[in-house]
């Protein structure tokens, strides 16, 4: 019995990946979150408006290791960031003008909404191929690690090693900051106000001199900040490949209804849902098993549920489950 | 003009680029697009039923397709020797105790009372399930793959003729679209497209991964083809009637025989194509497809004239998943190889997806003439892309690094320009080419 490495073994191979990851996810699913309450339709492009703006933050990077500029320990990404959010802005005010503003005139039906976001899709997707291309691009620099696993033991003496990538503190730190600049946007300022009102009632909010363009444009705003900080962050922390961010819409989408869609409270708790059940049940439980359980008891096998290859299945299983028993989500979102 | 010289015409022009590239590229490019065009007509009827006819929004297409050249391998491949006996019918029963242990739960959800002790129950039962189905399967998977695994390390198929494993292919698709049209239908549109793309993507993880199956990204080579009326090329040489034949043409022994091993894909494709599209036209005129306009328009209006929504939601699911598992089979057969590693979202289902909406969703001859029309300019687009951007960088000096990029990247104009196509029909000509009647 060896709680404290048992401890420090889950921290490291559970805990800590899988809060990074969920914080991507929880920024990701926000978007697709606050376009379905706003926009009301599922915007089968996110992902790849997370790949478009990750992409600019990866040239623009480039550009600064180029020039020589850098930022300490940090990755130089982060200064990127903002331009990267204002490129993304661009493109999806584009976008919304020549694109959705005809189908909101027209007052057309949701799924034709979401037709739309595939062609949207492609034409993002097709954007970032010819622009980056279709590999995989590194744009990481700066310390690797806040703590490393041989540190960490020297530190505490203890057996296993507790590693904290500077990715994954940064994802956590930012996260933080965007979801609470979000919510003191959402909750105290009069325009997140009246972007509320619209969601909760398009009519209401109309009658009472709402603007629904001026809620619109903030939306795409808000979204393509959002997209493109989780974007970033999930490149820091992995790498940026474009087909990877495409992928990333299933589990994004799956922590937007579990959480209850159009409810971003809902979005950030479903993120870190979809995250922690991915990594657990595709983690080999042998090495922290081994330290709990006594000695004559210790599992032969990796007591691996599922392979890694199935984390897909994961999300899935558990949206299916929500959908099945509590169609609204766990936090009551306004789909029905 | 009338309606119908309109649709010829459209037809006539996609016909004729056809030949066009036959007559400036090569007869056997044009040959190529031609039978991926009439397998991609059998997919877009597949989801044309499903969108155009009852609405449903099945965005896992790809996860049909994929099951249908599973179906291939399983039917008409040879069997591998021992690997029954060395695992195969303990992955079999392994298999039937997880269906077991789902099975109970479901019924233990229905029946039992509500309350805690159902819900420890159905934890218990999936948790020793789950436990004593690993404990069969792992040995047992453990077994087949070990047996000669450069070449082999699967089930293998049945040996029977690779004509039988298109209807199989189909059946396999319309099993698994009944297991999910049974928990997934019944959603909102949304969540439908979610949960099919959710589907596709496992099918397609479940077949890349469990190699006792059809070898998983190792891929399956050398499916037998439809003898007789495709042949080999070799024997097709070897034959001196071929060879008098070709050279009564005019043509090199080599190049007539592939072009015959081709057209005979197309003539087995095509007469595939018309029995199917001969159905669907008949569906959609009989009572049970304007049941299915119908429901599409107004389910709570059908639902009170006392037509049971649901059950023809998953009927015609069902069906249009059957057809694309069909398609599926048709292609790999086509392509000689099962390569799961290769199937992507963009180019089998939502590509499907541009062909019907672009052809005409609710239309068959709309859908069919859609998928050809974006299958060329799917194989056209990259040629013509090179072409341009050889154009506008004619004037930028060699090895500029614009230059090279720009050329190097033509390649993939070809999702942008599927992108604009689908924005530009959907804007100014939302109800497709040939228009629902």
């Amino acid at each position: 019995m060896d709680l404290l490495n048992a401890l420090v073994a889950l921290s490291n191979f559970v805990i800590v990946p899988a809060v990074a990851y969920g914080s991507q996810l929880a920024l990701g699913a926000l978007g697709v979150t606050l376009i379905y309450g706003i926009l009301r339709f599922s915007n089968f492009a996110h992902g790849d408006t997370m790949a478009f703006g990750a992409m600019i933050a990866v040239l623009v990077t480039w550009g600064l290791q180029a020039a020589g500029v850098s930022f300490g320990p940090l990755p130089t990404a982060l200064l990127a960031l903002p331009f990267a959010i204002l490129g993304c802005i661009v493109l999806v005010l584009i976008t919304d003008q020549l694109v959705y503003r005809f189908y909101r005139e027209q007052k057309a039906k949701p799924v034709i909404l979401v037709i739309v976001s595939m062609g949207v899709m492609f034409i993002m997707n097709g954007l970032v191929r010819f622009i980056i291309g279709p590999d995989d691009q590194r744009f990481s620099d700066g310390a690797r690690f806040i703590i490393s696993a041989r540190d960490f033991k020297a530190m505490t003496g203890l057996r296993e090693g507790l590693a904290i990538k500077t990715s994954q503190g940064i994802t956590l730190v930012v996260a933080v900051v965007a979801v609470a600049l979000l919510f003191w946007f959402l909750n105290k300022t009069r325009t997140g106000k009246s972007m509320r009102a619209y969601s909760d009632n398009e009519d209401l909010a109309l009658l009472s001199g709402i603007n629904p363009e001026r809620v619109v444009m903030i939306t795409w705003i808000i979204v393509a900040a959002l997209a493109t900080t989780a974007g970033v962050l999930y490149g820091l922390d992995k790498s940026f490949k474009p087909f990877v961010y495409f992928q990333l819409l299933l589990p994004i989408f799956a922590s937007a209804i579990v959480g209850g869609l159009g409810n971003p409270l809902g979005a950030i708790a479903g993120g870190f849902i979809i995250a922690f059940s991915e990594v657990t049940v595709t983690y080999a439980w042998k090495k922290v098993l081994t330290y709990v359980a006594p000695e004559s008891l210790a599992p032969s096998g990796l007591v691996q549920f599922l392979s890694t290859d199935y984390k897909f299945a994961v999300s899935f299983a558990i949206l299916l489950i929500v959908l099945l028993f509590k169609p609204t989500g766990l936090f009551k979102g306004k789909a029905v | 003009m009338t309606e119908s010289v309109k649709n010829t015409l459209l037809f006539v022009v996609v016909g004729g680029l056809i030949l066009l590239t036959g007559f400036t590229q090569s007869w056997n490019s044009a040959i190529l697009i031609l039978n991926m065009g009439l397998i991609s007509a059998i997919m877009a009827i597949g989801v044309n039923l499903q969108w155009g006819f009852a609405g449903l929004f099945n965005v896992g297409v790809m996860g049909f397709v994929a099951l249908g050249g599973l179906a291939v391998v399983l039917v008409s491949t040879a069997p591998t020797p021992g690997a029954w006996s060395s695992g195969g019918y303990g992955i079999v029963l392994s298999l039937l105790l997880g269906a077991a242990t789902v099975v109970a739960a479901v019924l233990v959800a229905t029946r039992m009372p509500k309350g805690r002790a159902q819900t420890l129950t159905i934890v218990a039962i999936l948790t020793v399930g789950f436990f004593v189905y690993r404990a069969v399967f792992d040995p047992s998977v453990a077994g087949v793959e070990a047996i000669d695994p450069a070449v082999a390390g699967n089930l293998g198929g049945l040996n029977l003729p690779v004509l039988v494993a298109w209807p199989a292919g189909g059946l396999l698709a319309a099993g698994a679209a009944w297991l999910i049209g049974k928990t997934a239908l019944g959603l909102r549109s949304d969540y439908l497209a979610i949960a099919t793309l959710g589907i596709a993507e496992i099918i397609i993880a479940i077949m890349k991964n469990e190699d006792w199956l059809a070898r998983g990204v190792k891929n399956v080579y050398g499916i037998p083809r439809p003898a007789p009326v495709v042949g080999y090329e070799v024997e097709l040489q070897n034959d001196p009637g071929f060879v008098a034949r070709a050279d009564w043409f005019g043509l090199d022994p080599v190049i007539a025989s592939t072009l015959s091993v081709k057209l005979g894909y197309s003539l087995l494709f095509m007469i595939v194509l018309l029995a199917l599209l001969w159905m669907a036209q008949m569906a959609l005129k009989s009572p049970w497809g304007r049941m299915m306009r119908a429901i599409r328009d107004n389910e709570v209006a059908a639902e009170a004239m006392g037509k049971d929504v649901t059950r023809r939601h998953l009927q015609i699911f069902v069906l249009g998943s059957a057809i694309c598992g069909i398609a599926g089979a048709m292609m790999t057969t086509l392509d000689g190889q099962l390569t799961p590693g290769t199937y992507n979202p963009l180019r089998f289902t939502f590509l499907v997806w541009v062909m019907v909406i672009v052809g005409g969703s609710g239309n068959n001859f709309g859908a069919v003439l859609g998928a050809f029309l974006i299958w060329f300019l799917w194989v056209q687009v990259e040629p013509m892309g090179l072409w341009f951007m050889s154009l506008i960088t004619s004037s930028m000096p060699d090895g500029s690094a614009l230059k090279s990029h720009l050329i190097d990247s033509a390649a993939h104009m070809r999702l942008f320009t599927m992108g604009l196509v689908l924005l530009i029909v959907l804007r100014f000509s939302p109800r497709g080419l040939i228009p629902e009647k």
